[in-house]
């Protein structure tokens, strides 16, 4: 989410697509929360299955190569965490993005759980980086919670990635402080303790402040004053994203296929329009489930 | 599992998360009873899973392995399909992993979308040589489950998600089994008979109970003609090999059949079903044979509500069959 925010995606549209409101372009609704993509910045939308992505990073790079506009200027980035990184497919991507070549920076980020299961349960080698040479690939192990670290490490791979034409592997080592999502609670596999040590002692983000105040570039009152900024457009993205109805219910049917659409679907919508002609002002579940949809449906009452 | 642990000294119960007890804590406390050699937790890794568990098979181990979702299943495809399915087969009987399970939650809760609401069942139905079961309550998951794992041959085990959150029941502590293969009857009727497994169950249920005594809001869709239609309702608890004569001996009787799944119409489970029962049954037909389904479209997770079978689609079918 990071890399989208830092390319111009805002508040609104995180929230849009959290709250899967109309304003979600990511998804239109159809997804889970957190499931982000935007052509306009380059960002491949999120599926749910893991490391499906990795492979599919390494065509994507091989695509850049071949266009002579991006040749040597760009490169695909494919993130995922040290848990994706034991499915077939992170092999599968790193062995193509090497062999073939494809150029695509592979950033793995190491941060000791996956779900319940901790790294040490993960793989019995050295973490993701040791992979790498393997394969063949220049790989980079930096740590993750060095923010400037990061950066560096990155450049660097990415120059490699484009000069060479090839894939590049960082490993940024990190800790997972928050739970695995909203249904975890990870304090049933882990120590609180432990993670508040992590939180107060290995913070990228204090990390970070305490070397600009230490170069006098940022104080507490501005931190302060960010903070409280920008809580108040999270929270104002929030509750606008929040009150927001769905989009049209038309659209569960739209987006399966491009070009003339397969009867099944056509007459299934038309098999679902007489269903809600008939029930649809009646049955109180369904007229109180209609009105989170912008239109409340209408387009199917007439 | 507990059961099949403790009598079964060959037995193990492996995959993602399921040595702190699972994301739906279905091996809460497995690993603290029997020790980290037979509950573990695996690398993510679905294929690993699912071959692994092949391998232990073949060696005359009892490997109940789990997959995080049924959503997730299909890196292990061809493991499944390729290899499970067909180990007997290929090497004359010589191997077989008869001693795999494969459990996997399956179907949706309302809030899942593309990838946490899937009933893949479907996918399996041209596997020969595995059986697929999916229970509907406590005590059926419980004796199906261990049906299945002392099935001598390899079975995938979805288990609706609903059943880890609403389902309560008072399940027997003792060892019992539920057979495969067979369907359950759950309620008798004579003029319509509705088909369905897992989590539809219920919402046929609530559909029957609709017809007969419609709330005032729908009365005016309810003909009296048809709300005192006996309806037969029939548990399918095993899609693969389906009991064929359970199903044809009810609609021979009924003459009418309404059948109900979550997954996608097309390529469901429900099509082979009434290719196959109006073969057997065409001269009792007195309606054509119903599918309630979700729609031909992914799991679209804002639409749920509208895209999965509920109570009031089911009664729509069943009235529109009975009016036939």
């Amino acid at each position: 989410m990071g890399v989208l925010l830092w390319r111009g995606f805002d508040f609104d549209s995180v929230m849009a697509q959290c709250f899967g409101n109309y304003e979600d372009d990511c998804t239109k609704g159809k997804q889970m929360p957190v499931h982000f993509g935007s052509r306009k910045y380059h960002f491949h939308t999120i599926s749910s299955p893991l490391a499906t992505q990795i492979p599919q990073a390494a065509g994507v790079g091989f695509a850049l190569k071949r266009d002579p506009a991006r040749r040597g200027r760009n490169c695909a980035v494919v993130y995922f965490g040290e848990g994706a990184a034991s499915e077939g497919d992170f092999h599968a991507g790193m062995l193509l993005a090497s062999t073939v070549p494809s150029p695509t920076l592979f950033i793995a980020r190491n941060n000791g759980f996956a779900i319940s299961t901790p790294s040490s349960e993960q793989y019995h080698g050295d973490g993701i980086a040791a992979r790498g040479p393997g394969y063949g690939m220049h790989t980079i192990r930096v740590d993750g919670n060095d923010v400037l670290a990061v950066l560096g490490a990155v450049r660097e791979g990415r120059r490699l990635c484009i000069e060479e034409g090839r894939g590049v592997l960082i490993e940024a080592m990190t800790y997972r402080v928050g739970h695995h999502s909203t249904s975890d609670d990870s304090f049933a596999y882990r120590p609180r303790q432990e993670v508040e040590d992590r939180k107060r002692i290995d913070n990228p983000i204090s990390r970070f402040r305490l070397f600009l105040e230490s170069r006098g570039w940022w104080s507490a009152e501005d931190e302060e004053r960010y903070k409280e900024q920008v809580k108040k457009q999270i929270m104002q993205a929030f509750k606008r994203g929040e009150n927001l109805p769905r989009h049209e219910l038309k659209e569960m049917f739209t987006d399966v296929y491009s070009g003339e659409e397969p009867w099944t679907i056509t007459e299934q919508r038309e098999e679902l329009r007489t269903l809600l002609q008939k029930y649809g002002k009646s049955w109180e579940p369904w007229r109180s489930e209609l009105k989170k949809y912008k239109g409340e449906g209408s387009e199917f009452m007439s | 599992m507990s059961i099949a642990l403790m009598k079964d000294d060959l037995a193990v119960v492996f995959g993602e998360d399921v040595a702190f007890g699972g994301v739906f804590r279905c091996t809460m406390g497995l690993a603290e009873e029997f020790g980290r050699e037979r509950v573990f937790n695996t690398p993510l890794t679905e294929q690993g899973i699912a071959g692994f568990g092949i391998g232990l098979a073949s060696m005359g181990h009892t490997a109940i392995a789990e997959i995080q979702f049924a959503d997730y299943i299909f890196p292990a495809f061809d493991q499944i399909v390729n290899e499970a399915a067909k180990h007997r087969f290929r090497s004359g009987s010589q191997f077989d992993v008869g001693s795999l399970t494969i459990r996997c939650p399956t179907m949706s809760v309302g809030h899942g979308g593309l990838y946490h609401s899937q009933s893949p069942e479907g996918f399996f139905l041209g596997a020969s040589g595995l059986k697929v079961v999916i229970p509907r309550s406590p005590i059926q998951a419980k004796g199906l489950l261990l049906g299945a794992i002392r099935d001598p041959n390899p079975v995938i085990f979805m288990e609706p998600k609903i059943l880890y959150r609403s389902a309560v029941e008072q399940v027997p502590m003792d060892d019992y089994e539920i057979p495969l293969g067979k369907a359950e009857t759950l309620t008798r009727g004579s003029d319509l008979t509705v088909l369905t497994w897992g989590t539809p169950v219920y919402h046929c249920e609530t559909a029957l109970h609709m017809l007969s005594s419609p709330p005032e809001s729908l009365a005016k869709h309810i003909p009296a003609s048809v709300r005192s239609a006996k309806v037969e309702l029939i548990d399918l608890r095993t899609i693969l090999p389906w009991d064929v004569e359970t199903v044809t001996e009810s609609v021979r009787r009924t003459g009418r059949l309404v059948i109900v799944h979550e997954a996608s119409r097309t390529g469901g489970v429900g099509g082979e079903i009434a290719a196959e029962i109006q073969n057997r049954c065409f001269l009792k037909l007195n309606a054509p044979v119903k599918r309630v389904t979700g729609w031909d479209t992914p799991v679209p997770m804002q639409y749920e509500k509208f895209y999965i079978p509920d109570a009031l689609r089911i009664l729509d079918a069943m009235v529109e069959t009975l009016n036939y």
